[in-house]
């Protein structure tokens, strides 16, 4: 046992030595901005001649009340999207429309709209950046190609359509041999659906 | 009749013993079975060609330009066939998510179109299976329903699982087969010979999932649907008589690239990647999901993992 005087020192000392080390052991926590990929491969996908907003909106007066709307009529008809706590300007910036903002008051930009959709949907948003949430192409050793979440979801209206089933598989029973030309020979209902599911996008 | 009798019958005897009789036979067979013409090199080529995995690369290399030769006359097409090795340090491990999958098939059929099944008769590797949520739990594989076909998907009241070649780790297929024609390679892959495989399908009745596919008849599919990138043990056409089965689409994860089936789905269902890299997607979803693994109690140990990430 040493003297009171002595390991208070020796107290002092670890104390130090500790809150030198202390970055070592906890470094400091990546900022959200950190661990996002950056391989976003397609831009946002707007409709065609509607971006930069500010063409129109410009000169115009920001009026945040919810009211019938003369333009964006589609996008109000069917706003589907916890749309009676929200309206346009929560998520739209009224001074500069060419930007987004986030509940803090922060811009952000149409190519960044992740941050603005992550305020609500955190887990969701964890999992995208993990890799997890979304579709993935590319190459898994490599390039990996990210989407928005705005390329899945519309953001006014984010729940999934109901599609159209691929034919299920021929049942035993009905797989006969027959002789074929080459022509007569079945062709991949895929390409058919995604060109049609093209046609339907434009 | 012996040679007593014949010596009696006084008929000349000619001393041809059985055994000869049976050289004989058998090298005439023999002869006739394997022609020596120029033209059907390719047929004793094919004979003798040795296992996989004893090859060197230099047979390897040969093969594969006798197999582009004989697809290239059978197809009109130049296919080009790969026998890209396993990636050191790679595991393969897939993920899919059943509370997104809303059953629409586009993976089926993107598989049909990357790994070059046959059309007619129908070949498919993907079964997706349709449960009433909440009646059976989903290791009843028998008793789902896989010819649903409804207007549209996903509908009220069901979940939708697909179903494909799970790539265990102790896979009963290989136990099964008599002329190791399908092995596990070092990355995980259970793959198969079409060259040796001899059809008998034990293999099928081993597995437990019902993933693998028999060619009962002359595999057929139309010439601009090709796809003429392919691997020895993966999408290289197949023939009449020889089993077939997902490989992870060997001939794109082994060069980076996603399976065709991860790519196309709509909703993100599918997830694929290393299970040896603590930071791949597959492994974020074992560490962070709720897994698990069909027939677990069966100790396959597939490297297929199903989840529900909502």
């Amino acid at each position: 046992m040493g003297h009171p005087g002595e390991r208070r020192t020796w107290h002092l000392c670890a104390a130090a030595l500790f809150l030198l080390l202390m970055p070592l052991f906890h470094p400091s926590e990546p900022s959200a901005e950190e661990d996002i990929p950056k391989f976003f491969v397609p831009p946002p996908p707007f409709s065609e001649g509607i971006f930069p907003c500010s063409q129109c909106h410009a000169g115009m007066e920001a009026n945040p009340t919810r009211r019938e709307l003369s333009y964006h009529t589609e996008i109000a008809k069917g706003f589907n999207h916890a749309a009676d706590q929200r309206w346009c300007l929560d998520c739209h910036n009224p001074d500069d429309r060419d930007k987004l903002r986030l509940a803090s008051g922060k811009l952000v930009s149409f190519e960044e709209s992740y941050y603005l959709c992550g305020q609500c949907h955190g887990t969701i948003f964890r999992d995208w950046k993990a890799g997890v949430h979304g579709k993935r192409t590319g190459y898994w050793r490599g390039k990996k190609e990210y989407r928005l979440c705005v390329h899945c979801h519309n953001p006014h209206r984010p729940r999934f359509k109901p599609i159209k089933p691929l034919p299920p598989p021929m049942k035993p029973e009905d797989i006969k041999y027959r002789e074929l030309s080459p022509e007569e020979i079945p062709r991949n209902p895929l390409n058919e659906i995604l060109r049609s599911e093209r046609v339907e996008r434009k | 009749m012996s040679r007593e009798s014949d010596r009696r019958s006084g008929r000349p005897c000619r001393s041809i013993s059985r055994r000869d009789f049976l050289k004989g036979t058998a090298a005439g067979i023999a002869g006739a079975a394997f022609p020596f013409g120029s033209t059907i090199v390719s047929v004793w080529e094919s004979f003798f060609q040795k296992h996989f995995r004893e090859m060197s690369q230099d047979e390897i290399r040969d093969v594969i330009e006798r197999l582009q030769r004989e697809y290239s006359e059978k197809f009109d097409t130049r296919i080009d066939i790969n026998a890209r090795k396993a990636i050191p340090g790679t595991l393969f491990g897939y993920g899919l998510d059943l509370s997104r999958c809303i059953g629409c098939r586009r993976c089926v059929y993107a598989c049909v179109r990357e790994n070059n099944q046959s059309r007619d008769p129908q070949v498919h590797w993907i079964t997706v299976l349709r449960f009433k949520k909440g009646e059976k739990w989903v290791n009843d594989l028998e008793g789902a329903e896989k010819y649903y076909y409804p207007e549209k998907v996903p509908e009220e009241g069901f979940f939708y699982m697909p179903v494909q070649c799970q790539q265990c780790e102790n896979p009963p297929c290989v136990k099964a087969c008599p002329t190791q024609a399908t092995w596990k390679e070092p990355d995980g892959i259970v793959v198969i010979d079409y060259n040796w495989c001899i059809g008998c399908r034990y293999c099928m009745a081993a597995c437990p999932y019902g993933a693998r596919r028999f060619n009962w008849g002359r595999p057929r599919i139309p010439k601009e649907e090709l796809n003429t990138e392919t691997h020895y043990l993966g999408n290289r056409p197949r023939y009449v008589g020889v089993v077939e089965k997902c490989t992870f689409c060997i001939q794109r994860t082994r060069a980076g690239r996603y399976p065709a089936c991860v790519e196309i789905c709509p909703v993100g269902a599918r997830k694929f990647g290393n299970l040896l890299d603590p930071n791949s997607e597959i492994r974020y979803c074992i560490e962070n999901k709720r897994v698990f693994r069909l027939k677990e109690d069966l100790n396959t140990l597939p490297k297929f993992y199903y989840f529900f990430a909502t």
